[in-house]
């Protein structure tokens, strides 16, 4: 029962590094673990668990801890936390709850920042207090991912933000309707080369490079290609993109299999650590806003399950909520550091959702923008995704943009559950943006496409 | 014991500890590299000032992992990290569900290829082709049809344990010999007890080095196989770890792996021995 210690009663240790049990790797997970085999007054628990995360991450040395409770009172000092953190969002969901259609449910990742919202709604309790029980299942590709999900293993999962209109249109794989329900993140990528190309920083010289990207169908093979392509580089002809699962990306640097990677972090910020790679350029600075991952889950699940996949969209917001705060990003990294979840040195985790950080080059850099969690599903996102398959020749002939963005990016249903989770939801659909400097009108696909030189089609 | 059998044991130990030794000495960290104490939070970042792990790792860190892991082998930190035994358990029983399967077909089946020289060459084309196919390239077919990748897991080791279980019973049916037969054939035995009273026990010695053999290459693609589909076992445990760059962790699981493998193979010498005495 110790992991329900009240967390602001000084009386009690919190264990800093690892559990109270000592068992466990982390707090986190020691009550993620305990509280589903007691399954008590879940509310009051799962809110216990994200205080004591929050008093740890603010005052990891434990004495510290009981000497602030002591000198200010419990009361004032939850006043305190509360004003940074969403502890009331918790309470306020758990309102009309409707029956659920399904309430046991596997849900994949792949271990990256990206997958934050989803992997830390199970041990934050986000997935409980909406009355599921849900296993995040850690994943070693793509492929598998998207293997996984046709074969419904995974009742949902993270996925690419392209991947489910890749499977839509059956691109890559047989045919599945899947349905994008969240923007699990924006941002958050880097191209990272290996230390030896130090002095090559102009992409003009990067002719017979070999670079790995996590699936054809990603955000970083369209932005690696499109990035190349406005030096002048042919991505087909003039470098090699390979395909390597982003876990395996820094091993394959360190070996000098490939000279770099359009990746996702941590493994960006890992190369760095491990003094393998630094940090070229942040995938903000291609696109800021662009999108990563998505929260996506086959179009038979969103139909035949209503309630279920309202309350995983709460859970999921109410995760991205949190993690859109800066305030949060040390205990996020704290909570996902764990062998069960990123299994990454917690530095690491850090420097990526903080945005200060060692760039490989001996600098120090802060870019509190590096990582955002941006829930929002614009349709032009899925469009500008589209106008790249098209230019890079994996689809063909003409692609109805609008119908298929609207098809698959769930924006409605998305800002509704924005509405319930007290996140503000633009009002439009569509929104112009900048590549590199380079405006995109979602109304005007083919004539975007149209302005490239280097395409396919 | 003999003497001799002394002299090797103790010449093995001696092999192992100048092993560790040399291992120590090359992985000795060198001498602290001064760091510039204008970039103290660039040297922070990069974990300088904290263990952290470079280069090859010393013994003692593998030491550590088998003391951490071995004194804790059965935890259940969540679906994505449970401790070693349960992991073993895993990866060995979907090798023991494929490997039994296997054999439910190999044997009878290399029973009647090698009874009729016939059928042994009617199959004999196919055998040869899928034979040398490597059992992970049966990975991505399995999980399209099988759609289950727990299930393809098994299906993977079902057809590598096939093809040497097959061949060896095949070949050992065959090999029986003929003035054994006659004899069972003027004894007026019926067949299908023939089969059980004299090709079986005089052939067994092979099927069992076929079964040996079988048993060696499943525990080989099963740590493969796992490192593709994930999810449990200790192959999955070498992915998780190999993310991490948790060189140590690696290594301990590197050294189980090599221990079970053994211990399989004991235990199929064991049985080879005695079945040989039938004869
Ligand atoms: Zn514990
Ligand atoms: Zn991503």
């Amino acid at each position: 029962m110790s992991a329900f210690k009240d967390p602001f009663d000084y009386r009690n240790r919190l264990g800093a590094g690892s559990c109270t049990c000592g068992k466990h790797q982390s707090q986190a997970e020691h009550d993620a673990v305990d509280e589903l085999a007691i399954g008590a007054d879940e509310d009051t628990l799962s809110q216990r668990v994200i205080e004591s995360a929050v008093m740890r991450a603010i005052f990891p040395d434990d004495n510290k801890r009981r000497d602030f409770l002591r000198a200010v009172g419990k009361s004032t000092a939850l006043a305190a936390i509360s004003s940074v953190f969403p502890f009331g969002a918790l309470e306020a969901m758990a309102a009309d709850k409707l029956p659920l259609e399904k309430s046991n449910l596997k849900i994949g990742f792949i271990p990256i920042t990206c997958s934050s919202p989803i992997v830390m709604a199970e041990p934050l309790g986000f997935y409980r207090a909406q009355g599921l029980s849900v296993e995040v299942v850690k994943t070693a590709s793509w492929a598998l991912i998207r293997d996984k999900v046709i074969n419904k293993e995974y009742d949902a999962s993270h996925m690419l933000a392209p991947m489910p209109i890749a499977m839509s249109l059956g691109v890559g794989s047989s045919p599945l309707a899947v349905n994008v329900a969240t923007i699990q993140n924006t941002n958050g990528q880097a191209i990272t080369l290996a230390l030896k190309h130090k002095d090559k920083r102009d992409p003009k010289m990067w002719k017979g490079f070999k670079f790995a990207v996590p699936f054809d169908y990603s955000m970083h093979n369209f932005l690696l290609r499109y990035y190349v392509a406005e030096y002048g580089l042919d991505p087909d002809k003039d470098i090699q993109i390979r395909v390597v699962p982003p876990p395996e990306m820094v091993a394959n640097l360190r070996a000098g299999n490939i000279d770099g990677f359009l990746g996702p972090d941590p493994f960006n910020q890992r190369a760095v650590y491990d003094e393998v790679g630094f940090i070229h350029i942040l995938s903000k600075d291609i696109w800021d806003g662009h999108p990563c991952c998505s929260f996506a889950a086959p179009a038979e699940f969103v139909k035949q399950n209503p309630n279920t996949f309202a309350a995983l969209y709460r859970a999921v917001l109410t995760a991205s909520k949190m993690a859109r705060d800066p305030k949060n990003r040390p205990i996020i990294a704290e909570v996902l550091s764990p062998p069960n979840y990123l299994n990454q040195p917690k530095t690491v985790l850090e420097q990526v959702l903080t945005g200060r950080f060692a760039d490989g080059l001996g600098q120090v850099q802060n870019v509190p923008t590096r990582a955002d969690f941006d829930p929002f599903p614009w349709y032009s996102m899925a469009v500008w995704i589209l106008t790249q398959m098209k230019r890079w020749g994996y689809v063909k002939g003409d692609v109805q943009y609008k119908d298929i963005a609207e098809k698959v990016y769930l924006l409605t249903d998305a800002r509704r559950h924005m509405a319930e989770v007290g996140i503000a939801a633009p009002k439009e659909n569509y929104a112009k943006f900048k590549v590199l400097g380079k405006e995109f009108d979602p109304m005007k696909p083919d004539a975007y496409l149209e302005s490239f030189a280097i395409k396919r089609s | 014991m003999k003497p001799d059998t002394w002299k090797s044991a103790l010449l093995s130990v001696l092999i192992a500890a100048l092993f560790i030794g040399v291992w120590h000495l090359a992985t000795l960290p060198k001498a602290a590299t001064a760091q510039s104490a204008a970039n103290d939070e660039y040297a922070v970042l990069l974990g300088k000032t904290s263990a952290k792990q470079t280069g090859f790792p010393p013994p003692l860190e593998i030491g550590k992992a088998i003391v951490k892991y071995l004194g804790d082998p059965f935890y259940d930190h969540g679906p994505n990290d449970k401790g070693i035994a349960i992991q073993l358990g895993h990866s060995l029983g979907r090798v023991g569900i494929g490997f039994l399967l296997a054999a439910l077909v190999a044997i009878p089946l290399g029973f009647t290829i090698g009874m009729s020289p016939l059928i042994y060459r009617a199959l004999d084309p196919f055998i040869q082709v899928l034979k040398p196919i490597s059992p992970l390239a049966w990975m991505p077919l399995a999980l399209y049809t099988i759609k289950d990748s727990n299930i393809s897991g098994i299906f993977v080791i079902f057809i590598c344990s096939l093809w040497p279980m097959l061949i060896n019973t095949a070949f050992g049916v065959a090999g029986v010999r003929r003035d054994w037969l006659n004899v069972a054939r003027t004894l007026e035995v019926r067949p299908l007890r023939r089969a059980f009273t004299v090709i079986l026990p005089a052939a067994a010695p092979t099927i069992v080095t076929g079964a040996r053999i079988s048993m060696g290459i499943a525990w080989l693609v099963i740590v493969a196989a796992e490192m593709l589909v994930g999810g449990t076992g200790i192959g999955y445990f070498v992915w998780n770890e190999w993310n991490n760059l948790a060189l140590p962790n690696v290594i301990f699981a590197i050294l189980m792996i090599g221990l079970v493998g053994m211990a399989l193979d004991h235990l199929f010498a064991m049985l080879q021995k005695w079945v040989t005495y039938a004869e």
